[in-house]
């Protein structure tokens, strides 16, 4: 079904020369930080804030936010793609990168599920949250990270569609099968690669 | 501001009930609070559209538009019933 | 006649824009000419969708600011970063086309038989729903008393303001300017709060039914508030804006 163009009317975000190799598919680039969540900003006072891995129901280990503040940190600057086709170029944040936490367990379970406050979830191989691509940030761009975008503390897995990054994490379940979060429960794709456009299931 | 209300899908809701369901009374089934679907915590622009109980904040539905097909879950809904009358 | 009432396909339809009135500095309405546009309901809205030349698309809602039996328009406020806003509210002239559909909703409406005594508080560009309101009581000649509390940065953000000055009688318009106020100002200044409210809100006793509209943090401030003051959460209604 087409609809008629609306005469002079141009999207905001359009990919500007220079650019074109960062962007993934059908994506724009954006100089805002849009806000998008699925309900409503927890907050957890950091003295109640734990992240924790866990197995089958038992908590193999855990941090408090102190803890987790004494842990090696790095800086890490990416691109970040949403699947609702907005790309943030040269995004800075800070983080405990996922192999230092997971390194504090023995398993050989091949995927987790990220656990939030509000109920949120989204899965991941373990490859994936490996090898220097993945990590538990709690500053952006120099500032202490905002309710709002996560805060305290996200998950940063820059190379998928950024809904697996998720927001307000509280830790890791580790599993023997990839079983689908929030949105890959309704309709997005198991995996998230935004190289391959793969934003919806069965692409 | 990510957060509105029922009344801000309106047409979305028309889209995918066949009728305009701003009024209709929702049943949670998290909490077993009924209110008006208007009146419900709508999170908008995401990869999807979040409905959720003003009461305890349970998913009540969740609307994604998938290659340009709405797809519904109403799991979180015990009941819907449209209001009936001459308007 | 009913047939706004009837329930039926809600479908994308072109429309034409057929003027454009500068309300405030950053405020258009947009005069739009609807074929077979079946009437609308004072208090409803319309989505409209933009679509650009490589297919990319923008949906927003936006509420009806006319009464039923007026012709259609609607009341833009423009956002500086908003997507869909800027377009409408700069770009856009008298005979451009857009697709909308319409009109939506049936709980944020009010009609005479709905009864009163009413109480409309509007932040920002929420008066528009709520002017539909006032202009659809005014036509239908109903007397039910109604006050409208408007809140605005400064005066010269209120849109209608000349409209809304000639309400009189059984109708009473109060503003309140949060940012400035002009020399001279005699109506309230600051932001809505619960003491402002107990001033204008009808009392709990005499049954009001109240319509709320604005941001979100506005819409659920006051209605806390008015809660408060003993209207019952059922005699609230609501409906919350959001940006671009």
């Amino acid at each position: 079904m087409s609809s008629p163009v609306s005469r002079g009317f141009r999207h905001l975000r359009r990919p500007s020369a220079g650019q074109e190799g960062r962007v993934p598919p059908g994506q724009y680039v954006t100089q805002g930080f849009p806000v998008l969540s699925a309900g409503p900003t927890p907050r957890t006072p950091l003295p109640e804030w734990t992240f924790s891995i866990r197995q089958d129901g038992d908590t193999l280990t855990s941090w408090t936010w102190q803890e987790f503040q004494r842990l090696p940190a790095a800086t890490v600057t990416a691109d970040i793609h949403c699947v609702t086709r907005w790309t943030k170029l040269d995004t800075v944040w800070r983080g405990v990168s996922m192999d230092t936490l997971l390194e504090h367990v023995e398993h050989d379970d091949p995927y987790v599920l990220a656990f939030c406050d509000g109920g949120y979830t989204s899965n991941l191989p373990v490859k994936d949250v490996t090898g220097g691509q993945a990590w538990v940030a709690f500053d952006y761009g120099g500032q202490p990270l905002e309710s709002e975008h996560g805060g305290p503390a996200r998950l940063l897995v820059p190379h998928l569609y950024f809904w697996k990054s998720a927001k307000w994490v509280r830790g890791l379940e580790l599993r023997a099968r990839d079983e689908p979060g929030f949105w890959e429960s309704h309709g997005y794709h198991i995996y998230g690669d935004p190289w391959k456009e793969q934003r919806y299931a069965g692409d | 501001m990510v957060r509105l209300d029922g009344n801000a899908i309106g047409g979305l809701l028309h889209e995918v009930f066949g009728a305009d369901m701003t009024d209709a009374e929702a049943t949670c089934a998290t909490c077993g609070a009924t209110s008006t679907v208007a009146e419900a915590a709508v999170y908008l622009r995401g990869p999807g559209t979040v409905v959720r109980c003003r009461t305890c904040s349970g998913v009540l539905m969740v609307i994604s538009q998938i290659r340009g097909v709405n797809c519904v879950d109403v799991r979180g809904l015990t009941a819907l019933d449209p209001r009936q009358g001459a308007r | 006649m009913e047939r706004t009432a009837v329930r039926g396909r809600l479908t994308w339809q072109v429309a034409t824009v057929a003027s454009v009135r500068t309300e405030t500095d950053s405020v258009r309405t947009l005069g739009l000419e609807v074929p077979g546009w079946p009437g609308h309901r004072a208090g409803q809205h319309l989505d409209v969708r933009l679509t650009a030349e490589d297919g990319y698309r923008a949906e927003r809602s936006y509420s009806i600011a006319t009464a039923g039996g007026e012709p259609v328009a609607i009341t833009v406020e423009r956002l500086d970063d908003g997507e869909v806003s800027p377009y409408l509210t700069g770009e856009l002239r008298a005979g451009d086309q857009l697709e909308l559909r319409g009109p939506i909703g049936r709980w944020f409406v009010w009609d005479p038989s709905d009864g009163g005594p009413l109480l409309l508080v509007a932040g920002g560009s929420g008066v528009v729903p709520l002017r539909a309101i006032l202009r659809h009581r005014q036509r239908s000649g109903s007397n039910v008393p109604v006050r409208l509390l408007y809140s605005s940065r400064t005066l010269a953000d209120v849109i209608y303001h000349r409209e809304l000055d000639q309400y009189r009688g059984g109708a009473q318009v109060s503003y309140t300017l949060t940012r400035s106020q002009p020399p001279g100002w005699t109506g309230y200044s600051g932001r809505v709060d619960a003491a402002m409210l107990a001033e204008i809100a009808w009392p709990a006793s005499q049954h009001p039914l109240a319509f709320v509209c604005g941001p979100t943090s506005f819409v659920e401030a006051v209605a806390e508030q008015l809660v408060a003051l003993g209207y019952p959460a059922g005699r609230v209604k609501t409906e919350r804006f959001g940006g671009t």
